[in-house]
């Protein structure tokens, strides 16, 4: 259905991009490619308002909002249980993908020693191209989950989302899948209290604080393995 | 004459300048001499970034941050506390307007110096990618704190802020601070700054402390970007911290790598020619021989921006006058560059 569809259509974009922009600079300084993500961000956020018009368009329901369980001052709608579930499935096809398939060792080895992977075979270019898709297919994915519960789009809309999708895979440790849901749980549960507080207005300034934080007192994440720098 | 002279001469030149140009800068059409201005103030923030990212190779996104914060700690000042300086010096007359003005600029400059430090320190350990957006954050934070404080206006924004800006205020800033960094980085002290950028462990290894220099950097480069800020803050009049946001971040770094990270000369001709870029692109949208697209495209200068850095990256990334570190090759000033000749094994 719908969720299928624009994962797939997501995963196509990533390819493509990572072919046109990323390719081409693999052996060029990591802050080349960082400088061209960015660009690439910027295309995308800005030419979809060019192409949608910048006004917020009405996200259609997919599914009822209805309210669904009521246990004393606690409502659980089934946007929510929805999102709720796919994410869980997700994560754990994801897991499952990176832990249990070819593929997915092929990805552990290219992150782990490129040289040493081309070496035993692996195509490199293949790999780094299924990568690209999974991620930008999971985005999509997460993009329908956000609008379900916020029916309100834009094209601006994932900047900041994008941004805290990184604070959270830091706050989880990154290279580390389960640690970046832990993560993400985290931020989450911290903004929503943040949102309710007296503090409302800074809400986004505490994923930043956040952010900050870990990097000062634990860098390699809630669950990741602290790595000693080779010269 | 050697060098050291000359920079000096050169300082003391653009300063007399921009003063004599400013004395007649009534003749000239406010609309373009609105966009001098926005020049020699992209050329100030244009400089300054680049001390931090070219120079020392510190990937900052947040540079609005500081600026914003030049721009509300300076707007406030001469706005609320004028008067008792002006008493103080006996009417609003020359002479006390430009001490008020140099006044509020250096307090707004110096509060962005203090952010820097508070950037620059836990951004040490921090390399690529994680510095970017750490820096990223800063930017956002300081922009929600000044949204959230009331005194400044908050997301209404500060206006009826006195214009105090002119041609010579905005150029000599410019050119105090081209000259500082260029002298900066062409003293002894200020070849630390390279070598932390070209390859921080072995700078460590010979004793230089990383730690000082990066810190340096981000101070410094807050502090002319505050100031920058000032000068932004009195010239338009009115100010809104959506104004200081990520696009302005952007904005800046794409002046800094078009010119070339690095190269003082690319970054000051950049800043020009992208505030040209952009005041001609308004004019675009209103020819009317042009298809709608290419218009509505010229409208939206955040797509051409987007587009000029990905065909950047790809086709020259070391900018217009930057230089790709090459392995191998020795370089002597002022002789002849040498480079490592293969062994020939026998």
């Amino acid at each position: 259905m719908v969720l299928l569809l624009t994962m797939s259509l997501c995963a196509v974009i990533g390819i493509v991009i990572e072919r046109l922009a990323y390719r081409p600079l693999r052996s060029m300084p990591k802050l080349t490619v960082l400088i061209t993500a960015i660009g690439v961000s910027l295309f995308l956020e800005y030419g979809g308002q060019f192409v949608f018009g910048p006004d917020p368009k009405a996200f259609p329901e997919l599914i009822a909002d209805r309210a669904l369980e009521h246990t004393g001052a606690l409502t659980i709608t089934t946007t929510q249980l929805v999102a709720f579930v796919v994410t869980i499935l997700l994560l754990i096809a994801l897991t499952f993908i990176v832990k249990r398939t070819r593929l997915g060792m092929a990805m552990r080895a290219v992150s782990n020693n490129p040289t040493a992977a081309a070496l035993m075979g692996i195509n490199i270019d293949t790999v780094v191209s299924f990568t690209f898709g999974l991620g930008s297919a999971l985005a999509g994915a997460a993009g329908i989950l956000y609008s379900l519960s916020y029916p309100s789009i834009d094209p601006l809309m994932g900047l900041l989302p994008g941004v805290k999708a990184f604070v959270a895979a830091v706050l989880g440790g990154i290279g580390n899948i389960p640690g970046a849901a832990v993560g993400g749980i985290i931020l989450g549960v911290v903004e929503t209290f943040v949102g309710g507080s007296a503090f409302s207005t800074y809400r986004d300034a505490i994923a930043f604080a956040l952010l900050i934080g870990i990097l000062l007192f634990r860098p390699a994440g809630i669950f990741g393995k602290m790595q000693a720098e080779k010269v | 004459m050697n060098y050291r002279h000359i920079k000096k001469f050169a300082l003391l030149g653009a300063i007399i300048l921009s003063a004599l140009v400013s004395h007649y800068s009534g003749a000239i059409n406010s609309y373009y001499l609105q966009v001098v201005i926005f020049i020699g103030i992209n050329i100030t923030l244009a400089v300054s970034l680049n001390l931090i990212n070219g120079y020392t190779g510190q990937f900052s996104l947040g540079h609005a941050g500081f600026m914003a914060i030049g721009a509300y700690v300076a707007a406030y000042l001469s706005t609320e506390h004028s008067a008792g300086l002006f008493s103080a010096l006996g009417g609003t007359n020359a002479f006390s307007l430009s001490v008020l003005f140099i006044g509020v600029l250096l307090a707004g400059g110096l509060a962005a110096a203090v952010a820097g430090l508070i950037v620059g320190v836990p951004s040490l350990r921090l390399k690529g990618d994680y510095l970017a957006i750490v820096t990223l954050g800063f930017g956002e934070i300081i922009r929600v704190l000044i949204q959230n404080t009331d005194a400044v206006g908050g997301p209404r924004g500060y206006s009826g802020i006195a214009g105090y800006t002119t041609l010579f205020w905005t150029f000599s800033i410019a050119a105090v601070t081209i000259y500082v960094v260029v002298s900066l980085i062409d003293s002894t002290y200020g070849r630390g700054f390279l070598t932390v950028r070209d390859d921080e462990i072995a700078a460590e290894a010979i004793g230089i402390n990383t730690t000082r220099y990066k810190v340096t950097a981000f101070v410094l480069g807050a502090f002319f970007a505050g100031v920058a800020g000032g000068l932004y803050a009195h010239s338009t009049t009115y100010i809104n911290p959506s104004g200081f946001d990520f696009q302005r971040s952007i904005e800046i770094v794409i002046m800094v790598i078009l010119g070339g990270m690095g190269s003082t000369a690319g970054v000051v001709f950049a800043a020009i020619l992208l505030t040209l870029l952009l005041e001609y692109l308004r004019f675009v949208s209103g020819y009317q021989w042009l298809p709608e697209v290419l218009r509505r495209i010229a409208a939206n200068r955040m797509i051409i921006y987007s587009l000029v850095l990905i065909a950047l990256m790809l086709l020259r990334p070391q900018g217009l006058f930057g230089r790709l570190p090459r392995r191998g090759a020795v370089e002597i000033p002022g002789g002849k560059r040498k480079e490592k000749k293969p062994v020939k094994v026998a």
